[in-house]
């Protein structure tokens, strides 16, 4: 099989390993992993801003870029959330047409692969944060917790108020500072209360937010794409 | 009595003094935490749930769109009935026609029924300053009312007090309104209840107007409906000889078979109940069985302009459960007040701005009170996607101008241009990464992040440069890898 990767802005720019994680991920799995260089941003943060009509020209040139995959692959929830649920509304027809192609990491894994076991090791406590694109609109479910559940030597451990925003919202944590703050720090002092090692989610962007209070707290929680908790195994770990 | 919210500041100002208040926030917390816990409960308890929304969302829209029909048939069954039916194009005209319908009467005092219509309008406020005192008589109502304050919730008004608080309030405030708190209260719920009882009491005995909305206006019958837990809403409503109710136009169902899917979503979704204990329905008047008297005000006040906007007007589908206060994060932490509005919460922050308009600093900043968790959503018993309202209203403010929104259309101009030419972006990537030794995890300018969070450090390359060394045509050799494990 063959697939488009959609590495997201904020992955290609600040997290590349993520997007690392995922080709090795999918490349083991016998998948053939493209990665069409045309690719920019899919518009979330315009359009959760309030600019709709600015958005437009972005989803279609993400339509064209993509155009000839049937499968197309995100390590982010709510990237695929945007496409998913809004482009369809957004009036282009070639936006609405590539919309039901775009497949969250988990969704694809388990969904279309029809794997939870990927063959990963990861020998380390974990806690799985399900981000809210993901858990609400997208409607992941137990996907995520399904393929960390057959990690080989991972120890997963309960996140106590797992299902509440960590407060990241986009713009909304620059906007509302305060707010998205007390809400980070609630997340981040649950995550430390687990003991685990690893803090694991499917959206970076609010890794980064709930990381960015935890390492100015100093604690030593350290977020992680669970894609690179799937691309780690025996023979090349995660380190 | 009672505070109003003319002149509030933005969300993001309001919020920062309930944030810096950790009473307050426990008081929330806790509360917020139990209501919703029981609510999951209660929803879980009926295996039509999810038909049962779509059916309330459904008879919401079908009357929504034919609303002209069924209010014509409503004023024609109360009228039939016995009831005095007058329009109310806003607040102010509402509060005329109702403080003349007092007068008209010689009383100086009215009970009330809790009714956030008439909050809406300030109706009290507008009472008072034509000599008539208006006592609220719903528990949490009474203490929003003694305390001089205002209410922070829908359901539960004084959601931000705990029981020390209240009793400090019903021992100081009581005896200035009629009878004063028994000597030595303590905080027991118990206690505090029966000093409101007390004090209620004689308050329903004299009154001889009462003043309620109403949960739900039956059009084929012109029958009106209030769905309570205290009884005090029975009491108001039966006792005095004159009855005057304040009703938004989106209120009214058409039949009463349609009651029948609200009042098993209604009292679930708010008090966590299988049914509320008080469900009062009346229909214009009965010789010698309740009020003698019935007027019904029927209110607009920024109803139809909602209802003109496709995406938006879905916000007139809310029966004011609270169910959506109840699980917001950014509710349970900025509290109520910040909303700046009787709404609070997510649907307040899509109702204010569509009923009173974007012109306001907070009415501008309440559509970005959100971080789109999606949780208000979930909950709504008549599935407003209240995160589409908040996007939609965004995207009305982002464009109505403004030197702040000036900068922001510029910026996400600019971005949009970057992300059109991937080879800038590519070298916009290449300069942070060049840089990223140098970059300070506080930045100067870019305080609203770093002020309490630290930036992720650059990584070595983008992803795409990664690709290019080791994936793109050429870069690899077949089998072969480049891999630098980064």
């Amino acid at each position: 099989m063959r697939v488009a990767l959609f590495v997201t802005c904020v992955n290609d720019a600040v997290y590349p390993a993520t997007g690392i994680a995922t080709v090795r991920l999918l490349e083991r799995l016998g998948v053939e992993v493209d990665f069409p260089e045309a690719q920019t941003c899919c518009g979330q943060p315009q359009y959760n801003t309030g600019y709709r009509r600015e958005t437009v020209p972005l989803a279609r040139r993400t339509a064209r870029v993509f155009d000839g995959y049937d499968h197309v692959v995100t390590p982010s929830g709510s990237c695929a959330a945007m496409v998913r649920d809004h482009y369809p509304a957004m009036g282009d027809s070639a936006a609405a047409a590539f919309a039901p192609r775009m497949y969250e990491l988990t969704e694809f894994l388990v969904d279309v692969l029809g794997v939870t076991d990927v063959g990963a090791y990861f020998p380390h406590s974990v806690t799985y944060h399900p981000s809210c694109h993901g858990l609400r609109l997208l409607g992941l479910g137990d996907r995520p917790r399904k393929l960390l559940n057959a990690v080989k030597g991972i120890e997963l451990r309960e996140l106590p108020g797992a299902q509440e925003c960590c407060g990241f919202g986009g713009t909304f944590a620059v906007k509302n500072a305060d707010v998205s703050t007390a809400m980070g720090r609630d997340k981040a002092r649950n995550a430390v209360s687990t003991g685990a090692e690893v803090l694991c989610g499917g959206d970076n962007s609010c890794l980064m937010h709930i990381g960015g209070v935890l390492s100015r707290e100093s604690q030593p929680v350290r977020p992680l794409h669970i894609a690179e908790i799937l691309a780690s195994t025996e023979e090349e770990p995660w380190s | 009595m009672s505070g109003t919210f003319v002149g509030m500041p933005s969300f993001p100002t309001a919020a920062r003094g309930a944030l810096a208040d950790e009473t307050l926030r426990g008081n929330l917390r806790y509360a917020t935490h139990t209501i919703r816990d029981k609510r999951a409960k209660a929803v879980a308890e009926l295996d039509d749930w999810a038909l049962l929304r779509e059916a309330g969302k459904q008879i919401k829209d079908h009357t929504l769109r034919n609303l002209d029909r069924y209010l014509l048939q409503l004023e024609e069954a109360v009228t039939a009935a016995g009831g005095v039916v007058h329009w109310a194009a806003d607040a102010d005209e509402a509060n005329r026609i109702v403080a003349d319908l007092v007068k008209a009467t010689g009383e100086s005092e009215v009970v009330k029924v809790k009714s956030m219509a008439t909050q809406e309008i300030g109706l009290n406020e507008a009472l008072a300053a034509e000599g008539i005192s208006a006592y609220e008589t719903d528990l949490a109502e009474l203490i929003v009312q003694l305390g001089d304050d205002r209410p922070s919730h829908i359901l539960v008004p004084a959601i931000h007090r705990n029981r020390g608080e209240i009793r400090t309030i019903f021992a100081s405030e009581m005896g200035k309104w009629g009878r004063a708190a028994p000597d030595g209260l303590s905080d027991a719920p118990g206690e505090l209840a029966e000093a409101a009882r007390l004090h209620l009491r004689e308050k329903f005995l004299r009154a001889k107007v009462g003043i309620s909305g109403a949960n739900f206006m039956v059009a084929e019958t012109g029958t009106l409906a209030v769905f309570e837990s205290e009884g005090n809403g029975r009491m108001c409503l039966t006792l005095p000889e004159t009855l005057i109710s304040v009703v938004g136009i989106e209120k009214v169902v058409p039949t009463w078979r349609d009651l029948e899917v609200f009042l098993q979503t209604l009292p679930r979704s708010s008090t966590a109940e299988r049914m509320n204990p008080y469900t009062t329905m009346w229909t214009g008047t009965t010789d010698g069985d309740g009020p003698s008297a019935f007027h019904l005000v029927l209110l607009d006040n920024g109803r139809t302009a909602t209802l003109a906007d496709e995406t938006g007007r879905q916000a007139l589908r809310c029966i004011r459960c609270s169910a959506c206060l109840n699980v917001c994060p950014v509710y349970e932490r900025a509290g109520g007040h910040a909303y700046g509005s009787v709404y609070p919460g997510p649907i307040g922050a899509i109702l204010s701005p569509q009923l009173r308009g974007t012109g306001s600093e907070i009415d501008a900043s309440l559509p970005y009170a959100s971080s789109l968790c999606g949780a208000c959503y979930e909950v709504c018993p008549v599935a407003i996607d209240i995160p589409e309202v908040l996007v939609h209203l965004r995207d009305r403010v982002a464009h109505q101008g403004g030197r702040g929104h000036f900068l922001e259309r510029a910026a996400i101009k600019a971005a949009g241009w970057v992300f059109e030419h991937p080879g800038v972006l590519a070298a916009g990537e290449r300069a942070a990464t060049a840089t990223r030794k140098l970059h300070p995890s506080r930045v100067p300018g870019a305080g609203a992040w770093t002020n309490s969070r630290d930036l992720p450090p650059m990584p070595p390359e983008s992803f795409r440069d990664w690709w290019r060394r080791n994936r793109s045509q050429g870069a690899a050799p077949a089998g072969g890898r480049k891999d630098d494990g980064s």
